[in-house]
């Protein structure tokens, strides 16, 4: 990771658009406009009031969803003329996911989730694959829980498999969407301590989605969406 | 193996997902095991029983005759302009020889498609003993020969298949019939004063009461001289390897030797349809049975793909591409199949084998090896195949909808 200047850049948006359901008499334009720009390290939260597009933009800046105007920059390379199998790859080696509902698959144990996004890449994992998950199933407190099934396990517990699970690729960008949102305080304090030291270690740029002001207020950076468009982009010194 | 190896990951989520559904996929093994199950039983015993049958058939008859051909009137042309009006009468067929029989014998001996080739004379005669008469069906052989077209010894139920001049081998009815023994001497008239007094050496029962009843079988000499035709046979009967090819084989007989050629299958017109129509019955169970296992493959895949559908929304998150959810799923029908037919084709066995232990015991069933091997397959292909409808479909779920679905 040590590659990578501190400041390079991530993601950029440029005049960045999204609608739902495009030409037709339910089109909704959800986002307008979006300048941003994500270097390496930067520990980023995005907040806004409900339906202001937050989870939307995520799910662009995810290559899940296509933006219908503007440009997305992923480590430089432009994205729009991708087409879904490239776009399938970037996920697979670029980003990492964490979504509200922890989102596991419950038919495999702790550890093969943990290991999936890599078992996608190339088949059976190799013993330092193993050797990294089991790392970062320590790291996240849960070594002993490697052979449990992903339902058998807490919610806040489940979450952090799946912060583990988003890191295992060591990707670049790592996107959380309201990670904490039904995690008690203290659980959340302990989930969100995660994500910085990882931003730390690895070196990583992380967007959280939060709606929890005390958890933003520990983030260097936060951007505030209000009605699809960016209103304010503060840096704490 | 390297199959497993390239598309590891694909088995993995496949048959954890198999095992996660532990009920929904149990149900629906049993029920194509049970497609299966009866797909291998009709199959093993309407072969079965077709094979007995025309084994049965073929039993006493042989698979070509070839005769010499029929006498038709000779009209002569009319003259040039002319128009003849003729009042034809068939003529009656007189027992005739097969002009240079021993010629067309080795020419059909050079023959590899025929397995065996017997020469004989067959005419009617009158059977006497005492005051008792029968009218039978004298058959002038080849020993040798014949038995490789029709065995008789084994059937004899009394005596010896012993043919030479002054001794012959009779059915059991005509025995009965006539009262007559091993070692009873039976006088034979075959009309214009030609009589012979023969021993009985043999009796046969093949269980077609015509034959059993008509037959008597003589050296070959000694009927020439009784049909009054010296040196002549009627007609020379042969055995193909392949029994079904018989008709195509009597055609090219009848071209190359110019003599009639009737195959047992031409004979046994209605014996062939009835046994077709068994086939094509057959088949199209085996295609209903086959289609409804297949509609209950793609009818739980796809429910199981609806129930997984943030699962597949979460694998595509992650960067599954299309292709392996598509294949996840593929391979999911093609196990349920593998699994269901190799069930199926366990239970099918068995109960041909309870069929051929406690069963009627009319006729025995064997199993051709291949038929269990064939029908996982063929059940393997159809999971796959059946598969492919909702696999298509979870292969297309966008990930952004998905991952959000309940
Ligand atoms: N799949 C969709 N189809 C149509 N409209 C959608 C879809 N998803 C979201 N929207 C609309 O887009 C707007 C933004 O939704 P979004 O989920 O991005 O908001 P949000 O900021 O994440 O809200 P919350 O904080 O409640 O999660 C909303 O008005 C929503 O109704
Ligand atoms: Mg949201």
């Amino acid at each position: 990771m040590s590659e990578f200047a501190r400041d390079q850049e991530v993601l950029r948006l440029a005049g960045l658009g999204k609608a739902y359901n495009p030409g037709t008499p339910l089109e909704q334009q959800v986002l307008h406009d979006i300048e941003l720009r994500l270097s390496r390290g930067e520990l980023t939260a995005l907040i806004g009031p409900s339906g202001s597009g937050k989870s939307t933009l995520l799910n662009v800046i995810g290559l899940l969803d296509s933006p219908t105007a503007g440009e997305l920059y992923l480590l430089g390379q432009p994205t729009r003329d991708l087409d879904d199998g490239a776009r399938t790859r970037l996920r697979n080696e670029s980003i990492g996911f964490v979504f509200q509902f922890h989102h596991l698959i419950p038919a495999f144990s702790v550890l093969d989730n943990v290991l999936m996004p890599l078992m996608i890449r190339h088949g059976k994992p190799r013993a330092e694959d193993v050797a990294l998950a089991r790392e970062l199933l320590e790291a996240v407190g849960l070594a002993e829980f490697a052979q449990k099934k992903a339902n058998q396990i807490s919610g806040g517990q489940q979450q952090r498999v799946a912060i583990a699970r988003a890191l295992v690729t060591r990707p670049a960008l790592l996107l959380a969407d309201e990670p904490t949102g039904n995690l008690d305080t203290k659980t959340a304090e302990t989930v969100f301590e995660l994500f910085r030291r990882f931003n730390r270690e690895f070196g990583c740029a992380v967007l959280v989605v939060t709606h929890d002001p005390r958890l933003a207020a520990s983030c260097a950076r936060t951007v505030q969406l209000v009605d699809g468009r960016i209103v304010s982009d503060r840096t704490s010194a | 193996m390297r199959l497993i190896d390239a598309q590891w990951i694909e088995w993995k989520i496949a048959l954890r997902f198999l095992a996660d559904n532990r009920l929904q996929s149990l149900l629906i093994i049993v029920g194509i095991a049970v497609g299966a199950a009866v797909i291998v039983f009709i199959t093993a015993l309407v072969t079965g029983l077709q094979a007995n049958v025309i084994q049965r058939t073929l039993g006493t008859q042989a698979h070509i005759r070839v005769l010499p051909p029929d006498e038709v009137n000779r009209v002569p042309a009319p003259a040039d302009g002319a128009v003849a009006l003729n009042l034809e009468n068939p003529r009656a067929q007189r027992l005739r020889t097969i002009v240079n029989w021993q010629d067309v014998r080795d020419l059909l001996d050079a023959r590899g498609e025929l397995r065996a080739v017997s020469p004989l004379i067959s005419g009617p005669a009158i059977a006497r003993r005492g005051v008792a008469r029968a009218s039978v069906n004298l058959l002038g052989i080849d020993p040798e020969r014949y038995q490789r077209i029709i065995p008789i010894a084994p059937d004899l139920i009394a005596g010896r298949f012993h043919i030479e001049a002054g001794h012959a081998v009779i059915g059991k009815e005509l025995a009965e019939d006539l009262g007559l023994g091993v070692g009873d001497k039976l006088r034979l008239d075959a009309g214009g004063g030609r009589e012979v007094v023969v021993d009985v050496s043999g009796i046969f029962e093949l269980e077609v009461r015509e034959l059993d009843a008509r037959y008597v079988y003589l050296d070959l000499k000694q009927a020439q001289a009784l049909l009054d035709l010296p040196g002549g046979v009627t007609v020379i009967e042969t055995a193909v390897d392949e029994i079904f090819q018989a008709e195509a084989i009597a055609e090219r007989l009848a071209r190359l030797t110019g003599l009639k050629a009737e195959s047992w299958m031409a004979t046994n017109g209605q014996l062939l349809n009835a046994l077709r129509s068994q086939t094509m019955t057959t088949q199209m169970i085996r295609l209903f049975v086959g289609l409804s296992v297949a509609f209950g493959i793609a009818s739980v895949l796809a429910v199981s793909v609806v129930q997984r559908t943030r699962e597949i929304g979460i694998l595509r998150a992650m960067g599954s591409p299309r292709g392996q959810i598509l294949r996840v799923f593929l391979l999911q029908g093609g196990l349920l199949g593998l699994a269901g037919s190799g069930l199926g084709g366990l239970v099918g066995w068995s109960l041909v084998q309870v069929f051929n232990t406690f069963g009627p015991g009319l006729f025995f069933i064997p199993v051709d090896p291949a038929l269990i091997p064939t029908a996982m397959a063929v059940a393997t292909v159809t999971g796959v195949l059946a598969a492919a409808m909702p696999a298509r479909r979870a292969a297309r779920y966008d990930p952004a909808v998905a991952i959000r679905y309940v």
